[in-house]
């Protein structure tokens, strides 16, 4: 009690006082900045990725280039199918906040269809490349779109089993602070992979087909 | 309970944005959706155009580009200017630090490598 006094007396004299807002942060802010971290440094591992497509990218060897490979009208579906998922994710975690059930999990079966729809677009994409003979040994080229693409897909299967089993937690347990604090880092991450997902269909896609 | 409710002297989490009515959020998602609809499609429809000077297209991609991450992250992802998102933006501005040296540099360096380098065949010729 009497420390207390001394602090509040300590504050309003304009001593600096170390800690600013009386203890440690609440443990969302928490888990939720330790996540974002988190992201910023897969942002920067596929700023590597990024690196290596745009050197390799005129090194085609006597293999096709990007523009006799892309199909612009199916990225555009791609494109099309992750923002949806993003802006159904962001409704799913307006939803878990006012703890409504239903709505959580609509809007999150909606964004797992959207996912696994923008997947498969791309597995029939990479199958119909590897098939034509336009797999990753081809040329360096194709190595990097390979690896820059494919990282990205891997990203976004990670996110959908993410999902369902974040779906199956609300199912068994509700909306914990715990498990709320899960569905924020699974909102962070979902969104993050959109982010990425626009550098590549404007580096990989748009520009391979205007050069 | 206490973690919920946002006071103003306290910081917000990434992702979490200031406590009001479930219409005005989701209408900020709307908001978002909308003028990143918008973006994608002049990004798509300026690749293929004959309509403008050809060597401005690839520049015009880029920007349209870094135009749409920023409204994900402010609409989607609520990083903000404001003064309880601060860590957020400095560790976001670490992130794009590193991003910028590490793209900018890798391309630098290897398109310097490739002007100063004797092309493939005429170093064959020499070995020979």
């Amino acid at each position: 009690m009497a420390s207390a006094v001394a602090y509040d007396g300590a504050r309003n004299a304009g001593v600096s006082v170390p800690v600013a807002h009386g203890g440690p942060a609440p443990k969302r802010i928490v888990t939720g900045f330790g996540f974002w971290i988190f992201l910023l440094s897969d942002i920067v591992m596929f700023s590597c990725f990024f690196a290596a497509y745009a050197v390799l990218v005129g090194e085609t060897g006597d293999g096709p280039s990007g523009k006799q490979l892309f199909n612009l009208g199916s990225v555009a579906v791609e494109t099309g199918c992750l923002l949806l998922s993003s802006f159904t994710c962001g409704i799913a975690s307006i939803a878990a906040e006012e703890r409504s059930y239903f709505w959580f999990q609509l809007a999150m079966a909606v964004t797992c269809v959207f996912g696994l729809a923008f997947l498969w677009i791309e597995f029939r994409e990479f199958a119909d490349l590897i098939a034509r003979g336009n797999g990753p040994t081809r040329s360096a080229f194709l190595s990097g779109f390979f690896a820059l693409v494919g990282c990205h897909g891997g990203h976004v299967s990670a996110g959908i089993l993410w999902l369902l089993t974040m779906m199956a937690q609300v199912f068994a347990k509700g909306f914990r602070a715990d498990i709320r604090r899960r569905l924020l880092c699974f909102a962070l991450f979902w969104h993050a992979l959109d982010i990425i997902w626009v550098a590549v269909f404007s580096v990989v896609y748009l520009l391979g087909s205007a050069a | 309970m206490s973690n919920v409710q946002h006071h103003h002297q306290t910081d917000l989490a990434p992702g979490d944005e200031e406590h009001t009515s479930v219409a005005q959020r989701v209408l900020g998602y709307f908001v978002g959706l909308g003028l990143a609809i918008l973006f994608t499609i002049i990004s798509f429809s300026i690749a293929g155009t004959n309509l403008v000077w050809q060597p401005s297209i690839p520049v015009a991609i880029i920007v349209l580009a870094i135009a749409q991450m920023g409204i994900h992250l402010v609409f989607f992802l609520h990083i903000t200017t404001g003064p309880d998102n601060t860590n957020n933006v400095m560790a976001l501005g670490f992130g794009l630090l590193i991003v910028v040296l590490v793209v900018g540099g890798s391309l630098w360096i290897m398109a310097n490598l490739n002007r100063n380098m004797m092309p493939m065949d005429q170093l064959m010729q020499m070995q020979r």
